[in-house]
Protein backbone atom coordinates (compact mmCIF):
# COMPACT_ATOMS: atom_id res chain seq x y z
CA UNK A 1 0.00 0.00 0.00
CA UNK A 2 1.40 3.44 -0.46
CA UNK A 3 2.49 5.79 1.97
CA UNK A 4 0.40 8.81 2.20
CA UNK A 5 1.49 10.67 5.01
CA UNK A 6 4.91 10.17 7.06
CA UNK A 7 6.25 11.54 9.93
CA UNK A 8 9.71 10.86 11.14
CA UNK A 9 11.29 11.83 14.56
CA UNK A 10 8.36 14.78 15.22
CA UNK A 11 9.02 16.64 18.04
CA UNK A 12 6.43 19.70 19.46
CA UNK A 13 7.09 21.34 22.32
CA UNK A 14 4.32 24.06 23.98
CA UNK A 15 6.46 26.08 25.96
CA UNK A 16 8.40 24.09 28.41
CA UNK A 17 5.66 21.51 28.01
CA UNK A 18 6.87 18.53 25.61
CA UNK A 19 3.81 17.09 23.59
CA UNK A 20 5.50 15.00 20.85
CA UNK A 21 9.53 13.78 21.80
CA UNK A 22 10.46 12.28 18.52
CA UNK A 23 6.88 10.85 17.05
CA UNK A 24 7.69 8.55 13.98
CA UNK A 25 4.71 6.98 11.63
CA UNK A 26 3.21 6.38 8.59
CA UNK A 27 -0.26 6.33 7.27
CA UNK A 28 -1.34 4.17 4.37
CA UNK A 29 -3.41 5.83 1.19
CA UNK A 30 -6.67 4.38 1.74
CA UNK A 31 -6.75 2.83 5.06
CA UNK A 32 -8.17 4.32 8.01
CA UNK A 33 -5.73 4.23 11.21
CA UNK A 34 -6.58 4.85 14.41
CA UNK A 35 -4.62 7.06 16.96
CA UNK A 36 -5.28 5.76 20.71
CA UNK A 37 -3.13 6.51 24.01
CA UNK A 38 -4.25 7.71 27.15
CA UNK A 39 -5.13 11.45 28.15
CA UNK A 40 -2.16 13.73 27.85
CA UNK A 41 -0.41 11.20 25.57
CA UNK A 42 0.03 13.19 22.58
CA UNK A 43 -2.11 12.01 20.06
CA UNK A 44 -3.89 14.93 19.83
CA UNK A 45 -0.97 16.65 19.19
CA UNK A 46 0.11 14.02 16.60
CA UNK A 47 -3.11 14.51 14.22
CA UNK A 48 -2.41 18.23 14.41
CA UNK A 49 1.28 17.77 13.17
CA UNK A 50 0.02 15.42 10.56
CA UNK A 51 -1.91 17.25 9.53
CA UNK A 52 -0.14 20.44 9.10
CA UNK A 53 -2.25 22.73 11.77
CA UNK A 54 0.59 22.60 14.15
CA UNK A 55 4.67 22.89 12.56
CA UNK A 56 6.70 20.36 14.13
CA UNK A 57 9.87 22.41 16.25
CA UNK A 58 11.67 19.17 14.63
CA UNK A 59 11.73 16.58 12.54
CA UNK A 60 9.36 16.15 9.46
CA UNK A 61 5.78 15.31 8.11
CA UNK A 62 5.62 14.56 4.27
CA UNK A 63 2.29 14.48 2.66
CA UNK A 64 2.29 12.22 -0.70
CA UNK A 65 6.45 12.91 -0.40
CA UNK A 66 6.22 16.48 -0.13
CA UNK A 67 7.15 17.93 3.37
CA UNK A 68 4.86 20.24 5.46
CA UNK A 69 7.84 21.45 7.67
CA UNK A 70 9.54 23.55 4.98
CA UNK A 71 6.25 24.39 2.73
CA UNK A 72 4.80 28.21 3.34
CA UNK A 73 2.15 28.79 5.12
CA UNK A 74 -0.02 29.67 2.77
CA UNK A 75 0.57 26.53 1.02
CA UNK A 76 -0.30 24.31 4.18
CA UNK A 77 -3.36 26.48 4.31
CA UNK A 78 -4.20 25.64 0.49
CA UNK A 79 -3.31 21.84 1.36
CA UNK A 80 -5.34 22.12 4.25
CA UNK A 81 -8.38 23.33 2.43
CA UNK A 82 -8.72 21.06 -0.89
CA UNK A 83 -6.66 17.83 0.39
CA UNK A 84 -7.58 17.50 4.15
CA UNK A 85 -11.03 17.13 5.68
CA UNK A 86 -11.51 17.79 9.37
CA UNK A 87 -14.22 15.86 11.57
CA UNK A 88 -13.85 17.21 15.63
CA UNK A 89 -15.39 16.31 18.44
CA UNK A 90 -17.83 19.42 18.85
CA UNK A 91 -18.21 19.59 15.18
CA UNK A 92 -16.79 23.14 15.06
CA UNK A 93 -19.57 23.70 12.83
CA UNK A 94 -21.29 27.49 12.06
CA UNK A 95 -23.81 27.73 14.32
CA UNK A 96 -25.80 30.15 13.16
CA UNK A 97 -25.56 28.91 9.29
CA UNK A 98 -27.75 26.50 7.83
CA UNK A 99 -26.64 22.46 7.54
CA UNK A 100 -26.37 23.43 3.74
CA UNK A 101 -24.24 26.26 4.23
CA UNK A 102 -22.05 24.72 6.50
CA UNK A 103 -21.15 21.64 4.06
CA UNK A 104 -20.88 24.18 0.93
CA UNK A 105 -18.79 26.66 2.69
CA UNK A 106 -15.13 24.84 2.17
CA UNK A 107 -16.44 24.32 -1.53
CA UNK A 108 -17.44 27.99 -1.46
CA UNK A 109 -13.96 28.85 0.07
CA UNK A 110 -12.41 27.08 -2.66
CA UNK A 111 -13.94 29.07 -5.43
CA UNK A 112 -16.65 26.07 -6.56
CA UNK A 113 -19.52 27.86 -7.83
CA UNK A 114 -22.63 28.52 -5.38
CA UNK A 115 -24.86 26.89 -7.52
CA UNK A 116 -22.38 23.32 -8.10
CA UNK A 117 -21.52 23.81 -4.08
CA UNK A 118 -25.11 24.10 -2.43
CA UNK A 119 -25.93 20.89 -5.18
CA UNK A 120 -22.99 18.97 -3.77
CA UNK A 121 -24.15 19.45 -0.04
CA UNK A 122 -27.73 18.67 -0.58
CA UNK A 123 -25.97 15.20 -2.62
CA UNK A 124 -23.96 14.78 0.71
CA UNK A 125 -27.02 15.89 3.52
CA UNK A 126 -28.59 13.30 1.64
CA UNK A 127 -26.14 10.50 1.99
CA UNK A 128 -26.10 11.07 5.41
CA UNK A 129 -29.44 11.04 5.81
CA UNK A 130 -30.97 14.57 6.46
CA UNK A 131 -31.04 15.98 3.57
CA UNK A 132 -34.59 17.32 5.14
CA UNK A 133 -33.04 19.43 7.39
CA UNK A 134 -30.34 21.39 4.98
CA UNK A 135 -32.16 24.52 5.52
CA UNK A 136 -32.09 23.82 9.35
CA UNK A 137 -29.23 26.01 11.68
CA UNK A 138 -26.92 23.77 12.97
CA UNK A 139 -26.88 25.13 16.03
CA UNK A 140 -30.77 23.53 16.28
CA UNK A 141 -29.73 20.13 15.50
CA UNK A 142 -29.02 17.14 17.95
CA UNK A 143 -25.51 16.63 18.23
CA UNK A 144 -25.70 12.98 16.52
CA UNK A 145 -27.01 15.29 13.33
CA UNK A 146 -24.16 18.47 13.65
CA UNK A 147 -21.65 16.03 13.65
CA UNK A 148 -23.36 14.18 10.79
CA UNK A 149 -23.07 17.52 9.11
CA UNK A 150 -19.81 17.79 10.07
CA UNK A 151 -19.21 14.64 8.59
CA UNK A 152 -21.06 15.63 5.16
CA UNK A 153 -18.53 18.70 5.44
CA UNK A 154 -15.51 16.84 5.93
CA UNK A 155 -16.39 14.41 2.58
CA UNK A 156 -18.22 17.19 0.61
CA UNK A 157 -14.84 18.43 -0.85
CA UNK A 158 -13.27 15.09 -2.05
CA UNK A 159 -10.26 14.74 0.51
CA UNK A 160 -7.34 12.62 -0.02
CA UNK A 161 -7.36 12.17 3.68
CA UNK A 162 -9.69 13.29 6.99
CA UNK A 163 -8.31 13.94 10.34
CA UNK A 164 -11.07 13.14 12.80
CA UNK A 165 -9.91 14.57 16.61
CA UNK A 166 -12.83 11.84 19.07
CA UNK A 167 -15.61 12.52 16.55
CA UNK A 168 -17.83 10.50 18.58
CA UNK A 169 -16.64 11.73 21.90
CA UNK A 170 -19.40 14.05 22.98
CA UNK A 171 -22.20 11.04 21.57
CA UNK A 172 -24.21 8.49 23.01
CA UNK A 173 -23.04 4.67 22.09
CA UNK A 174 -25.81 4.46 19.34
CA UNK A 175 -25.56 8.25 17.87
CA UNK A 176 -21.90 7.91 17.78
CA UNK A 177 -21.87 4.29 16.22
CA UNK A 178 -23.76 5.81 13.54
CA UNK A 179 -21.85 8.60 12.56
CA UNK A 180 -18.85 5.84 12.65
CA UNK A 181 -20.66 4.04 10.24
CA UNK A 182 -21.02 6.84 7.89
CA UNK A 183 -17.56 8.02 8.52
CA UNK A 184 -15.94 4.85 7.66
CA UNK A 185 -18.63 3.26 5.07
CA UNK A 186 -18.32 7.16 3.09
CA UNK A 187 -14.44 7.20 3.15
CA UNK A 188 -14.20 3.54 1.79
CA UNK A 189 -16.64 4.09 -0.55
CA UNK A 190 -14.90 7.38 -1.66
CA UNK A 191 -11.61 5.52 -1.22
CA UNK A 192 -10.53 8.40 1.41
CA UNK A 193 -7.40 8.11 3.86
CA UNK A 194 -9.23 8.28 7.76
CA UNK A 195 -6.65 9.66 10.57
CA UNK A 196 -9.02 8.69 13.66
CA UNK A 197 -7.87 10.09 17.06
CA UNK A 198 -9.94 7.88 19.84
CA UNK A 199 -9.10 6.50 23.60
CA UNK A 200 -12.66 4.06 22.80
CA UNK A 201 -11.79 0.81 22.00
CA UNK A 202 -14.95 0.04 20.00
CA UNK A 203 -14.25 3.33 18.29
CA UNK A 204 -10.60 2.17 16.92
CA UNK A 205 -12.30 -1.12 16.33
CA UNK A 206 -13.78 0.61 12.87
CA UNK A 207 -9.85 0.79 11.67
CA UNK A 208 -7.37 -1.33 10.27
CA UNK A 209 -4.41 -0.55 12.63
CA UNK A 210 -3.97 1.24 15.40
CA UNK A 211 -0.94 3.62 16.19
CA UNK A 212 -0.88 3.49 19.45
CA UNK A 213 1.10 7.05 21.36
CA UNK A 214 2.47 7.47 24.47
CA UNK A 215 4.63 10.16 26.27
CA UNK A 216 4.51 12.03 22.89
CA UNK A 217 6.26 8.46 21.10
CA UNK A 218 4.42 6.60 19.03
CA UNK A 219 5.14 2.72 20.78
CA UNK A 220 3.39 0.63 17.89
CA UNK A 221 1.69 1.05 14.61
CA UNK A 222 -1.09 -1.94 14.54
CA UNK A 223 -2.62 -3.27 17.39
CA UNK A 224 -2.79 -1.42 20.67
CA UNK A 225 0.43 -2.17 23.02
CA UNK A 226 1.24 -1.45 26.50
CA UNK A 227 4.27 1.23 27.26
CA UNK A 228 6.93 -1.07 26.66
CA UNK A 229 10.21 0.23 24.76
CA UNK A 230 9.85 3.43 21.90
CA UNK A 231 9.88 1.31 18.85
CA UNK A 232 10.84 5.04 16.95
CA UNK A 233 13.55 3.24 14.93
CA UNK A 234 11.00 0.58 13.44
CA UNK A 235 7.34 2.31 13.86
CA UNK A 236 5.85 -0.32 12.13
CA UNK A 237 6.52 -3.03 13.66
CA UNK A 238 4.97 -6.52 13.19
CA UNK A 239 1.28 -7.56 14.66
CA UNK A 240 1.39 -9.69 17.63
CA UNK A 241 0.09 -13.13 17.63
CA UNK A 242 -3.21 -13.59 18.29
CA UNK A 243 -4.26 -15.74 21.29
CA UNK A 244 -6.89 -18.67 20.67
CA UNK A 245 -9.97 -18.55 22.68
CA UNK A 246 -9.37 -14.77 23.44
CA UNK A 247 -13.00 -14.12 23.13
CA UNK B 1 -27.08 -19.97 28.27
CA UNK B 2 -29.73 -22.35 30.08
CA UNK B 3 -31.48 -24.74 27.56
CA UNK B 4 -34.23 -25.89 29.21
CA UNK B 5 -35.51 -22.16 30.13
CA UNK B 6 -34.49 -20.92 26.45
CA UNK B 7 -37.31 -23.84 25.06
CA UNK B 8 -39.87 -22.80 28.40
CA UNK B 9 -39.45 -19.16 27.13
CA UNK B 10 -40.06 -20.24 23.55
CA UNK B 11 -42.89 -22.50 25.01
CA UNK B 12 -44.23 -19.12 26.40
CA UNK B 13 -44.48 -17.55 23.54
CA UNK B 14 -46.85 -20.45 21.51
CA UNK B 15 -47.40 -24.06 22.16
CA UNK B 16 -45.31 -25.79 20.15
CA UNK B 17 -44.06 -28.76 18.76
CA UNK B 18 -40.25 -30.10 19.34
CA UNK B 19 -38.97 -29.76 15.75
CA UNK B 20 -40.52 -26.63 15.78
CA UNK B 21 -39.00 -25.79 19.06
CA UNK B 22 -35.48 -26.43 17.93
CA UNK B 23 -35.62 -24.53 14.86
CA UNK B 24 -36.47 -21.60 16.60
CA UNK B 25 -33.90 -22.27 19.04
CA UNK B 26 -31.37 -22.44 16.24
CA UNK B 27 -32.85 -19.39 14.22
CA UNK B 28 -32.25 -17.55 17.47
CA UNK B 29 -30.04 -18.80 20.03
CA UNK B 30 -27.99 -21.21 18.23
CA UNK B 31 -25.44 -19.19 17.09
CA UNK B 32 -23.79 -21.82 14.54
CA UNK B 33 -24.21 -24.41 17.55
CA UNK B 34 -27.38 -26.60 16.65
CA UNK B 35 -29.22 -27.50 19.37
CA UNK B 36 -29.30 -31.91 18.53
CA UNK B 37 -32.92 -33.47 18.55
CA UNK B 38 -32.38 -35.94 21.26
CA UNK B 39 -31.40 -33.17 23.87
CA UNK B 40 -34.61 -31.24 22.54
CA UNK B 41 -36.65 -34.51 23.40
CA UNK B 42 -35.15 -35.08 26.77
CA UNK B 43 -35.21 -32.18 28.18
CA UNK B 44 -38.87 -31.56 27.29
CA UNK B 45 -39.34 -34.65 29.18
CA UNK B 46 -37.64 -33.69 31.64
CA UNK B 47 -39.99 -30.56 31.78
CA UNK B 48 -43.01 -32.58 31.57
CA UNK B 49 -42.21 -35.06 34.38
CA UNK B 50 -41.51 -31.60 36.26
CA UNK B 51 -44.97 -30.33 35.53
CA UNK B 52 -43.41 -27.06 33.97
CA UNK B 53 -44.77 -28.50 30.51
CA UNK B 54 -48.00 -30.57 29.71
CA UNK B 55 -47.32 -32.64 26.52
CA UNK B 56 -50.90 -33.08 24.62
CA UNK B 57 -51.38 -36.58 22.61
CA UNK B 58 -49.33 -37.72 20.00
CA UNK B 59 -50.46 -36.80 17.00
CA UNK B 60 -50.31 -38.83 13.32
CA UNK B 61 -46.91 -37.76 11.23
CA UNK B 62 -43.79 -38.38 10.40
CA UNK B 63 -40.90 -38.22 13.10
CA UNK B 64 -40.19 -39.46 16.50
CA UNK B 65 -42.30 -37.36 18.64
CA UNK B 66 -45.36 -35.29 17.25
CA UNK B 67 -46.78 -34.10 20.28
CA UNK B 68 -47.61 -30.44 21.16
CA UNK B 69 -45.98 -29.28 24.17
CA UNK B 70 -47.88 -26.46 26.00
CA UNK B 71 -46.10 -24.21 29.30
CA UNK B 72 -47.77 -24.99 32.21
CA UNK B 73 -48.61 -22.20 35.34
CA UNK B 74 -45.38 -23.65 37.34
CA UNK B 75 -43.45 -23.13 33.98
CA UNK B 76 -44.57 -19.92 33.24
CA UNK B 77 -43.64 -18.48 36.97
CA UNK B 78 -40.21 -20.60 36.45
CA UNK B 79 -39.44 -18.42 33.33
CA UNK B 80 -40.74 -15.22 35.16
CA UNK B 81 -38.25 -15.80 37.77
CA UNK B 82 -35.34 -16.46 35.60
CA UNK B 83 -36.09 -13.46 33.40
CA UNK B 84 -36.36 -11.47 36.41
CA UNK B 85 -32.81 -12.42 38.39
CA UNK B 86 -30.01 -10.84 37.19
CA UNK B 87 -27.01 -12.78 35.13
CA UNK B 88 -24.33 -13.59 37.55
CA UNK B 89 -21.35 -10.67 37.11
CA UNK B 90 -18.70 -13.49 35.72
CA UNK B 91 -15.28 -12.60 34.80
CA UNK B 92 -14.75 -13.91 31.68
CA UNK B 93 -10.99 -14.05 31.28
CA UNK B 94 -9.16 -13.07 34.50
CA UNK B 95 -9.80 -16.31 36.09
CA UNK B 96 -7.02 -17.68 32.88
CA UNK B 97 -5.45 -14.82 32.45
CA UNK B 98 -4.81 -13.81 35.91
CA UNK B 99 -3.83 -17.19 37.02
CA UNK B 100 -1.37 -16.66 33.75
CA UNK B 101 -0.18 -13.25 34.41
CA UNK B 102 0.40 -14.31 38.39
CA UNK B 103 2.23 -17.50 37.54
CA UNK B 104 4.46 -15.18 35.08
CA UNK B 105 5.73 -12.83 37.48
CA UNK B 106 5.84 -15.04 40.08
CA UNK B 107 8.25 -16.96 37.80
CA UNK B 108 9.77 -14.02 36.36
CA UNK B 109 8.59 -14.76 32.71
CA UNK B 110 7.49 -11.49 30.32
CA UNK B 111 3.71 -10.57 32.02
CA UNK B 112 3.38 -7.71 30.09
CA UNK B 113 4.24 -9.53 26.94
CA UNK B 114 1.38 -12.10 27.66
CA UNK B 115 -1.04 -9.08 28.19
CA UNK B 116 0.30 -7.00 25.16
CA UNK B 117 -0.79 -10.73 23.21
CA UNK B 118 -3.75 -10.73 24.86
CA UNK B 119 -4.57 -7.35 24.07
CA UNK B 120 -4.08 -7.73 20.48
CA UNK B 121 -5.75 -10.73 19.83
CA UNK B 122 -8.97 -8.84 21.90
CA UNK B 123 -8.64 -6.31 19.49
CA UNK B 124 -8.81 -8.13 16.44
CA UNK B 125 -11.59 -10.09 18.01
CA UNK B 126 -12.99 -6.51 18.06
CA UNK B 127 -12.35 -5.83 14.26
CA UNK B 128 -14.07 -8.93 13.31
CA UNK B 129 -17.41 -8.04 15.41
CA UNK B 130 -17.61 -4.55 14.33
CA UNK B 131 -17.03 -5.71 10.68
CA UNK B 132 -20.02 -8.49 11.47
CA UNK B 133 -22.41 -5.59 12.91
CA UNK B 134 -21.77 -3.86 9.92
CA UNK B 135 -23.01 -6.15 7.60
CA UNK B 136 -24.95 -8.55 10.00
CA UNK B 137 -28.72 -8.66 10.43
CA UNK B 138 -30.03 -6.76 13.69
CA UNK B 139 -29.93 -10.15 15.90
CA UNK B 140 -26.16 -10.56 14.98
CA UNK B 141 -25.38 -6.90 15.67
CA UNK B 142 -27.27 -7.09 19.59
CA UNK B 143 -24.63 -10.15 20.06
CA UNK B 144 -21.69 -8.43 18.64
CA UNK B 145 -22.71 -5.11 20.97
CA UNK B 146 -22.46 -7.46 23.89
CA UNK B 147 -19.26 -9.08 23.30
CA UNK B 148 -17.45 -5.94 22.33
CA UNK B 149 -18.54 -4.31 25.97
CA UNK B 150 -17.00 -7.42 27.53
CA UNK B 151 -14.25 -7.07 25.55
CA UNK B 152 -14.04 -3.26 26.21
CA UNK B 153 -14.10 -4.67 29.98
CA UNK B 154 -11.78 -6.59 29.96
CA UNK B 155 -8.60 -4.90 27.43
CA UNK B 156 -9.32 -1.90 30.29
CA UNK B 157 -8.66 -4.66 33.10
CA UNK B 158 -5.77 -5.77 30.89
CA UNK B 159 -4.27 -2.04 31.04
CA UNK B 160 -5.34 -1.55 34.22
CA UNK B 161 -3.22 -5.12 35.21
CA UNK B 162 -0.29 -3.86 33.20
CA UNK B 163 0.15 -0.50 35.12
CA UNK B 164 0.04 -2.61 38.16
CA UNK B 165 3.04 -4.86 36.91
CA UNK B 166 5.61 -3.83 39.14
CA UNK B 167 3.16 -3.69 42.43
CA UNK B 168 1.89 -6.82 41.41
CA UNK B 169 5.39 -8.17 40.87
CA UNK B 170 6.05 -7.38 44.66
CA UNK B 171 3.19 -8.67 45.89
CA UNK B 172 3.42 -12.06 44.60
CA UNK B 173 7.04 -12.75 44.76
CA UNK B 174 6.82 -12.14 48.86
Amino acid sequence: MTTLIEARGVVKNFGQTPALRGASMTVRQGEILAVMGPSGSGKSTLLHCLAGIFPADSGEVAFQGQSLTTMSEADRTKLRRTAFGFVFQFGQLVPELTAADNVALPLLLNRTKRKVAYKTADTWLDKIGIGDKGGRRTGELSGGEAQRVAVARALAMAPKVIFADEPTGSLDSLTGEKVMDLLTGLAREQGTTVVLVTHDARIAAYAERVATVRDGVVFSVDLPQTAAKPAAAKPDVAPAAAVKGAD
Amino acid sequence: MSVPLTLLGLLERAPSHGYDLKRDYDTFFGRGKQLPFGQVYATLGRLARDGKVAAGEAEPGDGPDRRRYIITDTGRGEVDAWLADPVEPEPHLQTVLFAKVTLALMLGKPAETYLDTQRAAHFRRMQELTELKRTGPLVDVLLADHALFHLEADLRWIDLTSARLTELAEAVRK
